[in-house]
């Protein structure tokens, strides 16, 4: 699924896949297709496609009317609305914020850049349960920042907002990432023939820039929900995890192991899972309408 | 993505995987080596006392077969271990927070038998603890007993008790309290205020002492007895132990993983560990880091740590701990039906 998602310049290479797709297969002069196709399978297959189909399986021992009951426990139903909602909320949040760090990060020359630049990856390098105490240590009611928002009377840490800021943390390298190559590519003459066509600057960055850049910013978004969604080691420390309030979905899928409900935390897990598809399926809709105007 | 991205991201890759890895080695060359090795799947706040009595029975060991044993330890919230050993961690030894946790382990996996509880003396509990307050320095709160805690304002720091062994002993703790004023129905309804104070659930004990002690968060915690007196070996004098008028005889038990000691060879061994637990060197070492021991004269050198109250039986009190846990904490049970919006 992230592979599907991730940017691969769809201006150039998509007049190439277009012609290809107008039949089923096209004779590569390239060789090995038989064996990459096979490779490729065999590897989905084991690595993505059996534990989904295991999961899928699993919670049916509950019956039909048992997995909808598992689903539409209040505090189920709760937890899939927090997760979900904020992950959204994060996703969306780091849209411009994303925009302006790899804008800043490739557009401009200034000392430090590359420091900069390094530090975005660090929140997928950091052990999640490392960046959630860090965060934690921060946000809490006696942290520096925590101690702040306390006395204008917002709760940061233990409360929705929290988990909010984690999520962020988390979710803003994939949109910088998706966004940066495609910065960097973009053609400069574009702009300074729209510029001489009397454009001035906001219509270019809405007109010239925005179109080419949006099928990536909408990847990366959907790339940092759907890590969001699924995100737990960071969480977990500055949540607070109170049932109907701050308790995310992961964690009552980890609850439900706990005691020993296999079923019931797997249909929770595949309730997760078809929740997200269908999000990625809309978000990349809207990304190959978007890539295909873009072209026009 | 250009080149010098990816070898970038591709360099903090292989150092953190580098980092991931080298545990893993040494670990390797532990096996290598012809020691003897003992697994003991423990529960949260236990690290410290199985260090020392690790420590304590291989020298012990020595002296007395000559073989040189290493033992591990592996710790978390008593449930999840329990998962661990019936998933597959190959535990010689578990010694968790509580009976129904060894009980599952019994019944989902047959590693052991149903009756396993009747094997060691003591119901298989080499020692026993309990559930105390701990308060911060001067005691602002005035928190001397139960009803102190549901006063509107005061925040109460407990684990949740579906993930975590000593909460529920705090919430059978609580409950024993309530229903001795009230019965069933005065004991929800006081559990039910009781987590209305609750501001986080941590999903251990440790977790919950880092909430408290480090975040500052909460006005009282409610907290293993041996947990209580470390966190004030660790944080000194910023906090206080109230002992309430009555509490929970906190009992976790030990046991010897049949099928896992036969398949490893390590059975005498084993046997000889637990066993180590009830002796007087050990029964020490277990006074010592605030357990409550069962060998008297232990008991007696250490009478001054550890306050007589009235302690509530699991057994007495809630009719063993089958019982307890499909009541209380099953899905559905009465925990779930304290958060349900009424």
């Amino acid at each position: 699924m992230t592979e599907a998602l991730l940017p691969s310049s769809p201006v150039a290479g998509g007049a190439v896949g277009r012609r290809r797709r107008s039949r089923w297969v096209e004779h590569s002069i390239l060789p090995g297709f038989p064996l990459a196709l096979g490779i490729t399978l065999t590897y989905l297959g084991a690595i993505v496609v059996l534990p989904l189909i295991a999961l899928a399986i699993r919670p049916w021992e509950l019956g039909v009317h048992g997995v909808w009951h598992a689903l539409t426990d209040d505090r189920v139903a709760a937890a899939l609305k927090l997760s979900f909602g904020l992950s959204a909320i994060a996703a969306l949040v780091n849209a411009p914020l994303g925009l302006l760090l790899a804008w800043t990060l490739t557009r401009y020359e200034f000392p430090g850049r590359r420091i900069l630049d390094a530090l975005v990856d660090l929140p997928f390098a950091l052990p999640t349960a490392v960046a959630g105490i860090a965060l934690t240590a921060i946000y809490a009611p006696n942290g520096p920042l925590g101690s702040l928002f306390a006395k204008v009377g917002i709760k940061t840490a233990f409360s929705p907002i929290g988990i909010f800021i984690a999520l962020v943390f988390i979710g803003l390298p994939f949109v910088v990432r998706a966004l940066q190559p495609v910065m960097q590519d973009l053609d400069h003459e574009v702009e300074e023939a729209a510029q001489t066509l009397g454009a001035n600057s906001f219509q270019r960055a809405i007109h010239v820039v925005l179109p080419a850049i949006a099928p990536s910013l909408i990847s990366g978004v959907s790339l940092a929900f759907a890590r969001a969604v699924g995100e737990y080691g960071s969480v977990v420390f500055i949540a607070g995890n109170l049932p109907m309030k701050t308790e995310i979905a992961p964690l009552l899928i980890v609850i439900k192991l706990e005691q020993y409900d296999y079923a019931g935390a797997a249909a929770v897990g595949l309730a997760m899972v078809a929740i997200s598809f269908g999000t990625l399926i809309v978000i990349n809709t809207a990304q190959i309408f978007l890539a295909r105007r873009g072209r026009r | 993505m250009t080149h010098s991205h990816l070898s970038r991201r591709g360099l903090i890759a292989s150092a953190a995987a580098g980092a991931a890895i080298s545990p893993l080695l040494g670990g390797a060359t532990f096996a290598q080596d012809k020691s003897l090795k003992l697994l003991n799947v423990s529960y949260d706040p236990t690290r410290e006392l199985y260090k020392q009595i690790n420590a304590a029975f291989a020298d012990w060991w020595k002296g007395k077969t000559r073989q040189v044993v290493k033992i591990d330890q592996s710790h978390g919230g008593s449930g999840k271990q329990a998962r661990s050993v019936i998933d597959g961690l190959q535990a010689d030894v578990v010694t968790l927070a509580l009976a129904a946790d060894i009980d599952e382990i019994a019944a989902r996996a047959k590693l052991l038998p149903a009756n396993w509880q009747s094997r060691l003396p003591n119901n298989s509990t080499p020692y026993t603890s309990t559930i105390v307050f701990l308060v911060r320095k001067g005691n602002p709160w005035k928190i001397k007993d139960w009803p102190d805690l549901v006063k509107p304002g005061v925040g109460v720091i407990t684990p949740n008790p579906k993930t975590s062994g000593g909460a529920r002993w705090a919430y059978l703790a609580a409950w024993a309290y309530g229903s001795k004023a009230g019965g069933a129905a005065g004991a929800q309804a006081y559990v039910q205020k009781l987590y209305k104070n609750v501001p986080v659930l941590p999903t251990g004990a440790r977790d919950a002492t880092t909430t408290f002690a480090q975040r500052g968060l909460g006005d009282v915690l409610l907290s293993w007895e041996n947990e209580a007196y470390l966190t004030i070996e660790e944080f000194g004098p910023n906090y206080e132990i109230v002992y309430p008028s009555s509490s929970i005889l906190a009992e976790p038990p030990v046991a010897l993983v049949d099928k896992n000691v036969d398949r490893h060879g390590t059975r005498t061994l084993a046997t000889g560990y637990l066993n180590f637990l009830y002796s007087p060197l050990a029964q020490d070492i277990i006074a010592k880091n605030h357990y409550r021991p069962r060998n008297a004269a232990a008991a007696a050198k250490y009478a001054a740590n550890f306050k007589q109250i009235p302690l509530v039986t699991i057994d007495d009190a809630f009719g063993g701990w089958k019982k307890a846990q499909a009541a209380h904490f099953a899905d559905g049970g009465v925990f779930d039906k304290i958060y349900k919006p009424s």
